[in-house]
């Protein structure tokens, strides 16, 4: 249900915090706190301060530019972009299967992804917070602070990353803006001395999988009053499940469960995904709010990204990461809802991909040079990844002329939209109320929103475009406080 | 080994004047040709600078970081740059100087000598093609890197 602090009754008496934009997230996006005199929460919302209208953007240009074009959506997944689009134009073409080939070098590219999004979330972004302290000494909370104290965990980070880069490099052909992935299969596959390369480094790749498992494991062991409880609001879970229920980022068909764990939706066929999910638009935030259609937007909305993918599947497919999922599903005795849990279910998931990715390197297919199919063409098409945030999805139709007429897009992170605010309204209850406001307690808000990975816009960074500023606003709209990063 | 001089142009190529970073590394790929002198020079795009950015600047003589600026001097700021942290450390997308502090907090050591060139941008929007005022800006500056490499490199051009 949602949180009565969505609206608060009367806006125009209360005071007004802004977290503007929140920092170590992609893109920019702004928190608003209504206070009242008494310092007690009354309205809390996570905006979105930026248009994007990437559908407008896309339409009317050629499909086969389309999977190469929407990788500018960001500039930290691109790879899930390509691969859902060209997914999706996949079925346009009339390629109802690809080639094992291609199906595997698409998979060893979006493994290699996941692999660096996660490494780079938990280790750049997130374990300043979780290292040294919510509310540590700013100037210390980052990764520069991180690879001071603890020189050996940010140098696995940055090499996983790397590791991550290097298996996307080789499968899509260029370091950005490749063609990995087009319409019907891929572009090229991998050489021998191309797998060799990867296949050096793969194994200590795996064990600092096992090694970031057990680095998140043991922070939630030390401290799970905070680590199970932090945030916590309860919320259905949405995911792609491969075959047999398995664990797979790449194709699947969806599933929802509840907040208990009970199954809502099996084996949903994602060309469907309209009959499954709706959108509501509110008008204080640019993002929009999915929720299952046959459930309502009060109660129906859900949970996406590797908290609900771990909890969602049935078994993992590789060892490693399936007896860390086991053991998760066991400490928690039932669905676990607390957004921290984000962290060790992401690094089971990183684990997962770096299993998988030694996994192909050892596999024939990906040398094969039956590399694209068509068949009969078609106007329409949906396709749909696990991204590393969560569910992907892209959705377009053709004309006659091979240009784009329609396209929707719903990312990941506008799956959990709603989620995202009910983390930060708890997080807000939990410590803000009744407090005076201080950067450490607004960083609460700030970890509750960096532990769903949100990717709130794309990647323009040009110098100069890049403010962090804290300001407390009253309800005349004066400053009374600001905080800046420096 | 690795090439001594690295070129970093990054940007969005579709938000209009941030793709000054990579269209000045396309110029300096097509000139390089007419430069046999400048040696190995290798260069490098993307759309932002991520941490794993740190291991490919060691081992290098000089870096050139390229990126569009949406302030400051016109047509182009060119100088060196110094280590430094900054708020981009705490996003996704670091800052070149910031990329340094990690630099040597990774290698434990300084980076090689590095500079910024900062080419003057005006609009940002998603699918505009690069301003009238950019493409001059562009080409002022793509010339005075062409002397600038020509006065500090010596060998062939090898592609990251």
């Amino acid at each position: 249900m949602n949180s009565s602090l969505e609206t608060a009754a009367h806006p125009e008496n209360l005071r007004r915090v802004a977290i503007e934009p929140v920092s170590r997230v992609e893109g920019h996006g702004k928190v608003t706190i209504l206070l009242d005199d008494a310092n007690q929460v009354q309205q809390v919302r996570l905006h979105i301060v930026e248009f994007r209208g990437f559908e407008k953007f896309i339409e009317g240009r050629p499909y086969w530019e389309v999977p190469v074009m929407v990788q500018r959506l960001c500039g930290i997944c691109p790879v899930s972009h390509n691969l859902a689009a060209a997914k999706a134009f996949d079925l346009i073409v009339g390629a109802k299967q690809i080639t094992p080939t291609a199906e595997k070098i698409r998979r060893l590219m979006h493994y290699g992804q996941m692999l660096q999004s996660h490494a780079l979330h938990l280790y750049h972004l997130c374990s300043p917070d979780l290292l040294f302290g919510f509310d540590s000494e700013v100037a210390l909370r980052n990764i520069v602070g991180v690879a001071q104290r603890y020189p050996d965990a940010a140098k696995r980070g940055i090499l996983l990353r790397k590791y991550g880069q290097e298996v996307i490099r080789i499968t899509s052909g260029k370091r950005v803006h490749g063609t990995g992935a087009i319409p019907g299969g891929v572009n090229k596959s991998v050489s021998l001395e191309e797998r060799d390369l990867l296949k050096k480094d793969i194994d200590e790749i795996v064990a600092w999988g096992v090694a970031s498992v057990q680095m998140v494991k043991d922070l939630h062991r030390q401290n799970p009053a905070l680590y199970d409880h932090f945030g916590s609001f309860r919320a259905g879970m949405m995911s792609l499940t491969g075959k047999n229920g398995a664990l797979d980022f790449y194709d699947g068909t969806l599933r929802v469960r509840d907040a208990n764990g009970a199954m809502l939706f099996d084996g949903v066929d994602y060309q469907q995904y309209e009959s499954l999910i709706e959108e509501e638009v509110k008008p204080w935030s640019y993002m929009k709010f999915p929720y299952l259609k046959s459930i309502g937007s009060e109660n129906g909305w859900y949970r996406v990204g590797p908290l609900s993918r771990i909890q969602n599947c049935d078994v993992i497919p590789t060892p490693l990461a399936e007896l860390e999922r086991k053991e998760f599903i066991a400490y928690s005795e039932g669905p676990m809802h607390a957004p921290l849990g984000y962290h060790w279910t992401r690094m089971i998931e990183l684990l997962h991909a770096a299993e998988t990715i030694r996994d192909l390197l050892d596999d024939p297919d990906i040398h094969g040079k039956d590399l694209v199919v068509k068949g009969q063409r078609a106007h329409e098409g949906v396709g749909v990844i696990e991204a590393p945030r969560g569910t992907l999805f892209h959705h377009y139709q053709v004309d006659d002329n091979d240009l784009v007429t329609m396209c929707n897009l719903i990312v990941s992170t506008t799956n959990n939209n709603q989620a995202m605010n009910e983390a930060i309204r708890t997080v807000a209850r939990q410590y803000l109320s009744g407090n005076e406001i201080t950067e450490g307690l607004l960083n609460h808000v700030e970890v509750a929103i960096r532990a769903f990975d949100p990717c709130l816009s794309c990647a323009t960074h040009a110098l100069g475009k890049m403010p962090l500023t804290a300001e407390l606003v009253d309800a005349e709209g004066r400053l009374v406080h600001s905080l800046t990063r420096e | 080994m690795r090439a001594a001089t690295l070129l970093i142009g990054y940007g969005n190529p579709s938000r209009g004047d941030d793709a000054l970073g990579p269209a000045a590394i396309d110029a300096i790929e097509r000139l390089a040709a007419q430069h046999p002198a400048w040696g190995k020079v290798e260069v490098v795009t993307d759309f932002q600078l991520q941490i794993e950015f740190v291991t490919d600047l060691a081992e290098r003589e000089r870096i050139v970081f390229i990126d569009a600026a949406a302030s400051g001097a016109e047509p182009f700021s060119f100088g060196p740059l110094e280590a430094k942290e900054d708020a981009s450390i705490t996003t996704h997308a670091l800052s070149p100087a910031s990329l340094l502090t990690v630099f040597r907090n990774f290698h434990g050591e300084d980076a090689p000598p590095s500079f910024l060139l900062g080419i003057k941008g005006y609009d940002f929007d998603l699918g505009v093609p690069l301003s009238a005022a950019a493409q001059r800006n562009l080409e002022a500056a793509v010339a005075m890197l062409e002397q600038w490499l020509s006065a500090n490199c010596a060998a062939s051009l090898c592609h990251a």
